[in-house]
């Protein structure tokens, strides 16, 4: 072969391969591009949709879990009994969805060494944030966990590889992983919710599967007419939620962090 | 070239076999823990990574340290290491395999590897990391591979390949500064969460890598009748030093940082990993030995290879003193480091981590798989060198 028929093959080699793969990563990039625009200020990259009239959260009115303890254990045993989560008789391999803890242990960015007594001596419930910006959804390699349009923050369990870098992002502890195949120990299962295989990682859902059918999430269902727990749409004026949220004063766990959390706490 | 590593003496064949029973039993016991699951290791829902993912960014940085003999060799013209840039190429692609063995144990679900491929996300820093190891090894094995055969056949090495070499400079960057954001990305681990710790990384690798690379040498001199020469071991015994200091001096500015301003979450975690942290009355100081005996291995490594007479007269002292360095190294990146980023949790309690038997033998077996591997390619390596020399 002369040179030249060689080097126009090479040539012709080598641009017909950047023009397969080329054009791919500038469709890409400017699809990218697109929907960086639609998206309100990711500073993360990370592309998404945000609809423009929903967004779900949830009010959790410690006063009302203090006043009836029996709240917190009804709302966990719903959650945790609707999505099939199992009890381990281990600690280590433990899986929580939604769980009561101290004010100290939920809220560590506010320390007070001279604490109410109420807050001493009564626990609130813990869960998921579906922050607004969460770095669970921005470390996922695989899309596994990712936020929907509606702001809730879901998870394909059957995408998930287990790396549990987003166990690492959480800054609220909110992951748990199969460490072992639960299936032996889930107390009674619920054929609506598929339970998980071992070695995927986990987490309150805000019972998207119960929401997008018009019902509301199990704990809150299960605390009933208490309004400990309020759910609903935090982008609708008019909305319950909205409206406590304009009467009582709320905080939220790790507001620093930037992550936007859609679950207030009434202290 | 290969059949380089199939003659060879009979203390050859039995450091393989000896390595062999390691990875015997490291499969065994991965096998156990494929079809049980990760609760056949340490670790919990609040120290979510363990040894895996801790031996897997020490041997990260273990496998970009090669590139302290490519850079001055290729783009200073630093002749005396041109015997031994090979050693580094071949360390770093035992060591990536080995990153990549790490990381599949670590998985929950192994056999969906790929849809890291299938679904590629760049906002994930994974993604990346994978783009950038990937890329190093082929470049390793590349460079490697053609300079060795343009060796053997007494040829110069052909042109383009000049363009990988370059290239897997900045790779080699790219890997550690990539494993490195990992960590340093995520909100409200405050212990990771510092720009420092890319540069660090990078500084007690470019230390560990060439210690290890000495070490290999100075054995490889007595067990295989190959000479690094001296000049390269003093050059790299050098570049060692002042990497291993500037590590030193970066861990005492996270030190400084903690202290000084005297903010909880950035002390926490330097309490609990050198002091023991204290919490409700207990004080959790389970890795203290370990970061101890980091600052220690790091003094005595250091007055060994900086004192002329261990560092210039004496291969001994020298070896020890290279060893030091890599242990110190491993106890701060491939133990402590990892695994003091997650204390306290998010919720402020503290889960200690101890490393389950199952997972010590899985985690030796993949260390003496890469073994190994560099063996089998140092084989071939020095194979091809003495027929040269023949």
């Amino acid at each position: 072969m002369d040179t030249n028929r060689r080097n126009f093959l090479k040539v012709a080699g080598i641009s017909t391969l950047a023009g397969l793969g080329g054009t791919t990563i500038v469709n890409r990039l400017v699809a990218g591009v697109d929907e960086a625009h639609a998206a309100a200020p990711a500073g993360s990259g990370v592309e998404r949709k945000t609809s423009e009239t929903i967004r779900y959260g949830l009010v959790i009115d410690i006063k009302k879990f203090h006043q009836d303890p029996s709240l917190g254990e009804k709302a966990v045993n719903a959650c945790h009994q609707i999505h099939n989560v199992p009890k381990f008789p281990e600690k280590r391999d433990e899986i929580k969805w939604i769980w009561m803890t101290n004010f100290e242990n939920a809220f560590v960015e506010s320390p007070n060494l001279y604490q109410d007594e109420a807050n001493q001596t009564h626990q609130l419930p813990i869960l998921c944030n579906h922050c607004d910006n969460p770095p669970c959804v921005r470390v996922c390699p695989t899309k596994a966990t990712y936020r929907y349009e509606d702001g809730i923050v879901g998870m394909d369990y059957h995408r998930c590889i287990g790396c549990r870098f987003c166990m690492a992002a959480c800054p609220y502890g909110s992951r748990s992983f199969n460490w072992r195949d639960p299936q032996a120990y889930i107390e009674n299962i619920n054929r609506d919710y598929p339970a998980r295989t071992r070695g995927v990682v986990e987490k309150c859902n805000f019972c998207v599967e119960r929401v997008q059918a018009g019902l509301q999430p199990a704990c809150v269902e299960a605390v009933g007419d208490s309004k400990a727990l309020v759910f609903g749409n935090l982008k609708d004026p008019h909305s319950e939620i909205r409206q406590i949220l304009k009467e009582k004063q709320t905080i939220q766990r790790n507001p620093s962090l930037g992550t936007i959390p859609s679950v207030f706490y009434i202290v | 070239m290969f059949e380089k590593a199939l003659k060879g003496n009979k203390y050859y064949w039995m450091w393989l076999a000896f390595l062999g029973f390691f990875i015997a039993v490291g499969v065994v016991s991965y096998l156990r823990q494929y079809f049980f699951g990760l609760s056949l290791t340490g670790m919990t829902r609040d120290v979510s990574w363990g040894i895996y993912i801790a031996q897997f960014t020490f041997l990260v940085g273990v496998a970009a340290g090669g590139v302290m003999l490519v850079l001055p060799y290729y783009i200073h013209n630093f002749k005396a290491f041109g015997r031994i840039t090979i050693l580094g190429e071949f360390l770093a692609i035992a060591a990536l395999l080995m990153c990549m063995m790490f990381i599949m144990a670590d998985l929950g679900q192994p056999l969906r590897a790929l849809n890291v491929i299938l679904h590629p996300t760049p906002h994930s820093m994974l993604f990346w990391d994978m783009c950038v190891l990937w890329g190093y090894l082929i470049l390793n094995a590349l460079c490697g591979w053609v300079i060795l055969t343009a060796e053997r056949k007494q040829v110069a090495p052909p042109k383009w390949i000049y363009f990988f070499v370059y290239l897997s400079i900045p790779f080699a960057i790219s890997i550690h500064t990539v494993t490195a954001m990992l960590y340093c990305g995520l909100p409200g681990r405050h212990f990771w969460l510092s720009a420092i710790i890319a540069p660090r990384f990078l500084a007690s690798a470019f230390a560990a890598g060439p210690a290890l690379i000495v070490v290999m040498a100075l054995i490889l001199k007595r067990v295989a009748n190959f000479d690094a020469g001296k000049e390269a071991i003093d050059k790299m015994v050098t570049i060692i030093t002042y990497a291993a200091i500037t590590n030193m001096f970066f861990l005492g500015m996270e030190f400084f940082v903690g202290y000084y301003s005297d903010i909880p979450g950035h002390k926490h975690s330097l309490q609990y990993l050198f002091f023991g942290l204290e919490h409700h009355g207990h004080v959790y100081n389970n890795l203290v030995p370990f970061m101890w005996g980091f600052v220690i291995l790091f003094l005595v490594g250091i007055g060994l290879i900086t004192h002329p007479y261990t560092r210039r007269k004496n291969d001994l002292w020298l070896g020890i003193g290279c060893a030091s360095i890599f242990i110190a190294f491993w106890l701060d990146k491939g133990i402590g480091f990892v695994l003091a980023g997650f204390l306290p949790t998010p919720v402020h309690e503290i889960v200690e981590y101890y490393p389950n038997i199952n997972e010590i033998f899985v985690t030796a077996g993949v260390w003496a798989t890469g073994f190994f591997i560099l063996t089998v390619l140092y084989k071939v390596a020095l194979g091809v060198e003495h027929e040269v020399e023949a």
